[in-house]
């Protein structure tokens, strides 16, 4: 039961780090019909740069850890954004209207791209921090195993609920969210009617990469270690889970997120390690082969 | 009920429902066979929803939809797949926005409107690979078959052109050209006049006038444009609102009282 | 108008705008430092206590910004200058009837090349092993054509294939003796059957969707082959698989060798010039049969299920069986592929199969156009030759990979290639521009 309980509250943080990349893959194919595939590295850029920006601050005397990983957080986010954009502007918005294929090989260009941007310019060996947070709150201790909440888990959850409830404002409340409401159901007449589509997708593409890139720094935190190559793996699994929530759906992402952070939690730890990310891809596939539309998504009548 | 004619579909109780919106709501009627019917009514009156469930592309919620080929051998379509309607029951469709092959020529799109039948011959293309001469006379039977229609339609001279490259109107004539090639009993026809100018709507009455004269085929039709309906239907449905309102031969329709009220009068003159 | 009669209509865009230049310059220089400041300008290394400590790159910094200023100067110079910020169309009709004659050229050309090339640099090991390589990708290139380029499925784990016929044919010829001409084709009926199993579920799914299954399949393949050691030997890979014989006289140095049999000096090259003569011969039968596939029609089917999969249906096509044929029959020529693969090197191992293959493939076939063979042989000596001839600089050649894929892309997204050749024509055969042609209409 110790056990258990454990595993749930470790898969709830994974989840949430999911979360957060997931909901950069469900926007963009909300609003543009395009699979991000270079999304992933943009989180492993959020978190490169959030460690560089880490390590330049303590550098230059500011030591204060909550200080400095609100700056850090800042940063990371408001570069992250910048590299969201310039890659939206670069490989996606020449192929709008384009066929299907070509976008798809230009994020795959994208992705590698930045992955080996990334290896040269910082190396290609694993970058390790000492833990930043540390501390935890036992919660049940009986003497075989004990269950305890890190300091770090805690602030993965509360950051990523916060940013959630601001995100979820956005979309609902404010202007720019109903512009890319009004884009995901159809981009021509938004232009029509007056929406800035180019500015609006844009932006879509901006506030992914930057919620990406809170869910990078979070996982330089939880985990200590990134490398070049975190993005791949991590980006095909918040896929899976923007597609099992339901892609298109904001909280579907979210709900899909938590439930793949869940999943491969548990089947770390009742079943086997090495198959994990196995598990991962074929959850996607049975996903998309019995449940495309995700649990809520919005199923999609064919009009003929 | 049908008089001593021949029923080639008999729609009963047909109901489409989209989650809490009905489309089609306990629709009856029979198209008769060598005869042209037509579908009518006004916008979002569920017509090519109806078509939608004939030919297979939406499954109805309920309702029977009863084809019978000549040798009496009868097909539900509410139970079978889309390809499988064209293929085994031989209905053929066009549609409201034109897909054409539009990066094929309009002999291609002819040829793969003869899929099933040169598949065959070409021995699931095992034989073919082989060079099979059995599926050589298959072929030039089917590139004949294709140029017989292009020359009904007038493209003849177009044949080796993609089909994306053709005027408006020839891509209309070209579409129903291939739903021919695919030798129906039941050609479904969604507003084939839809855009046409008034010459070439005339043209396309004589067409499908031809059709019926010369080739064993049935005719079921949506339009709007009267011109065509009033003119060519053997038999009329008029929709709205996803149910039956009026049904009968044109000269009866177009004096409907209800007929001219769900169009709102826009009709009246086009109707005379 | 064309881009020429557009300047001369209006003479004052023929002046150089350089204040809008230096503007648009200025504006990449600052984007550029906001991407490289903290990415470039610093480094992060383990210093002397293990930990990492961070150091200042600020002269890279400003030269990769001086780098983008000026590019993107003389980049906005160029394009104020001729005043539509789309040029017109490279290719007028007449020119590309004449490309369209001369390619009738290039392909013959291009055989009689291929043919010759053991000849013409039989003591350069390097080429020839650099020839067989290209071909390889050639034949994996047409393969995919037949899934990608002609029924236009999203196939993003065509690897998979591959490893399944190197695997099978390593296995097969480890373990029972199985000689390669008996290996080769059940290796590709294996990789078939693979491709059937694995495209039933999917092929329902749309575009996207597909491709996204067909890296993950591709990706279980790999982690299978990887963790199922007993089988597969793991991470380790299978060695000492059976080299290629000369149809049974094996290419060594005894007296029932290939060289004393006829009366040859005996070379390593040998077998090596066997080699390149069986790829090409795989890679020409692939391309053969892609081409009088075309013709029949089953491969007018895939062309018109890449165009419109509805009208398809409605002309009583069964776009299921239709779709798992071609990515059965792509898969079989992968399978071939691999058994050629494992042969050649004598050693296989799950590295050779990662996603990146996949991606290289796709890129040949996308880069190369619309389902041209002449295409895929153009950008898969392009691509895989260049990327060879980087070899040098194996850092970088990664990065200009990604970018060259990119901006090919974005510089040409329907390929190099980008006409359709009709596969019958009553009186003359014309080529179709690929803007005509649509793909996956919804």
């Amino acid at each position: 039961m110790d056990y258990f309980l454990q595993q749930l509250i470790n898969g709830v943080t994974l989840g949430s780090i999911y979360a957060l990349v997931a909901i950069g893959y469900t926007m963009v194919y909300g609003i543009i019909g395009m699979i991000n595939f270079a999304h992933g590295d943009i989180f492993m850029v959020g978190s490169f740069l959030a460690l560089i920006a880490f390590l330049a601050l303590t550098a230059i005397g500011v030591t204060a850890v909550p200080l400095a990983l609100f700056l850090v957080l800042v940063i990371a986010m408001l570069l992250t954004a910048l590299y969201g954009w310039a890659v939206e502007r670069i490989a996606y918005r020449p192929l709008r209207g384009s066929f299907r294929l070509a976008p798809l090989i230009s994020a795959i260009g994208m992705s590698i791209f930045l992955q080996n941007y990334v290896q040269i310019a910082q190396g290609a060996r694993v970058k390790s921090l000492p833990p930043l947070v540390p501390g935890a709150h036992i919660l049940m201790d009986d003497g075989k195993f004990v269950v305890q909440l890190t300091n770090i888990q805690i602030v993965i959850i509360v950051t990523t609920v916060a940013l959630m409830l601001v995100f979820s404002w956005l979309v609902s409340r404010t202007r720019f969210g109903r512009d890319m409401r009004a884009c995901e159901q159809d981009l021509k007449m938004a232009s029509l009617v007056g929406v800035n589509t180019d500015l609006t997708i844009s932006l879509t593409f901006v506030i992914g990469a930057a919620l990406a890139a809170v869910a990078g720094v979070m996982y330089l935190l939880y985990y200590g270690a990134i490398d070049f190559y975190v993005g791949f793996v991590a980006g095909v699994k918040a896929f899976t889970a923007a597609v099992l929530g339901g892609i298109g759906s904001l909280p579907g992402a979210m709900l899909g997120g938590l439930m793949i952070g869940l999943i491969e939690t548990f089947w770390s730890a009742y079943f086997s390690v090495e198959y994990k990310d196995v598990a991962a891809f074929s959850i996607l596939i049975l996903v998309l082969i019995f449940m495309p539309t995700g649990i809520l998504g919005r199923p999609e009548v064919e009009k003929v | 009920m049908n008089g001593g004619h021949d029923v080639i579909l008999d729609v009963q109780h047909l109901t489409m429902r989209f989650g809490g919106l009905v489309a089609v709501n306990d629709l009856s009627f029979e198209a008769r066979r060598g005869e042209i019917t037509a579908i009518i009514g006004p916008n979002g009156a569920g017509k090519t929803t109806v078509f939608n469930c004939i030919t297979g592309f939406y499954q109805p919620t309920e309702g029977m939809l009863e084809l019978a080929h000549a040798d009496r051998k009868k097909f539900l379509l509410e139970r079978m797949p889309d390809f499988k309607i064209t293929a085994r029951a031989r209905v053929a469709r066009t549609f409201q926005n034109i897909r054409l092959f539009a990066g094929m020529t309009a002999l291609e799109n002819l040829l793969v409107a003869q899929h099933n039948r040169l598949m065959k011959a070409s021995g699931f293309t095992f034989l073919g690979l082989a060079g099979w001469p059995g599926f050589r006379s298959a072929e030039r039977e089917s590139i004949d078959r294709a140029r017989y229609w292009l020359d009904r339609v007038g493209l003849l001279a177009r044949a080796d052109d993609p089909a994306g490259a053709l005027a408006y109107g020839q891509q209309r004539r070209l579409e129903i050209a291939r739903a021919m090639c695919a030798e129906p009993v039941l050609l479904c026809l969604d507003e084939p006049a839809a855009g046409l100018n008034p010459r070439e709507a005339l043209e396309l009455n004589k067409f499908l006038l031809a059709i019926r004269a010369e080739t064993s085929t049935s005719i079921l039709l949506i339009e709007h444009h009267m011109r065509v309906v009033m003119e060519i239907s053997d038999h009329i449905v008029v929709l709205d609102y996803g149910q039956k309102i009026a049904e009968g031969p044109p000269a009866q329709i177009r004096g409907d009282a209800r007929v001219i009220a769900a169009y709102l009068g826009v009709e009246t003159e086009e109707v005379a | 108008m064309t881009a020429n009669e557009n300047r001369e209509a209006n003479p004052r865009t023929a002046r150089l705008d350089v204040g809008g230049a230096l503007k648009d310059a200025a504006v990449a220089a600052a984007i550029a430092f906001g991407l490289f400041s903290l990415m470039l300008g610093l480094l992060t290394s383990a210093g002397p206590a293990g930990k990492l400590v961070v150091t200042t790159r600020f002269g890279l910094l400003a030269a990769m910004i001086a780098v983008v200023f000026i590019g993107r100067f003389l980049v906005a110079l160029v394009a104020r200058r001729r005043g539509a910020s789309v040029p017109g169309p490279l290719l007028t009709p007449q020119v590309r009837q004449g490309l369209s004659r001369l390619e009738r050229l290039v392909a013959p050309a291009f055989l009689l090349f291929a043919l010759l090339v053991p000849v013409l640099f039989y003591s350069n090991r390097y080429l020839l092993d650099l020839g067989i390589l290209v071909l390889t990708y050639i034949m994996l290139g047409w393969g995919l054509n037949i899934v990608v380029g002609l029924a236009g499925l999203l196939d993003l784990g065509y690897v998979a294939f591959y490893a399944v016929g190197a695997y099978s044919y390593a296995l097969l010829a480890k373990n029972f003796g199985f000689s390669f001409w008996l290996c080769l084709p059940l290796a590709g009926v294996l990789a078939s059957f693979w491709g059937i199993l694995l495209g039933f579920p999917v092929l329902r799914l749309r575009g996207d969707y597909l491709a996204i299954v067909t890296l993950a399949f591709g990706e279980i393949i790999r982690l299978v082959i990887v963790n199922w050691q007993d089988l597969t030997g793991g991470p380790n890979g299978v060695s000492g698989i059976p080299r290629p014989s000369f149809f049974g006289i094996p290419f060594n140095n005894e007296p029932d060798g290939f060289a004393a049999v006829f009366h040859l000096e005996f070379s390593a090259t040998h077998r090596v010039v066997f080699l390149y003569y069986l790829i090409l011969a795989l890679a020409l039968i692939t391309c053969a049969v892609t081409i009088r596939l075309r013709q029949l029609p089953i491969g007018r089917a895939w062309e018109a299920l890449r165009e419109d999969e509805i009208a398809c249906r409605a002309l009583g096509i069964n776009t299921t069986n239709t779709k798992l044929t071609a990515f059965a029959t792509g898969a079989m020529f992968a399978g071939f592929a691999g058994s050629f693969f494992a042969t050649r090197q004598g050693f296989i191992s799950p590295e050779s199969f990662v996603f990146m293959e996949s991606a290289l493939v796709l890129a040949i076939v996308v880069l190369g156009g619309m389902g041209s063979q002449l295409g895929v042989v153009i950008a898969a000596v392009v691509m895989v030759g260049g990327f060879e001839l980087f070899r040098n600089f194996e850092q970088f050649r990664m990065l200009v990979f990604g970018a060259a894929m990119t901006g090919i892309m974005v510089w040409r997204p329907r390929g190099l290639i980008a006409t359709r050749t009709p596969s019958i024509f009553l009186d003359q055969k014309k080529d179709i521009p690929a803007d005509i042609v649509e793909e996956a209409r919804q």
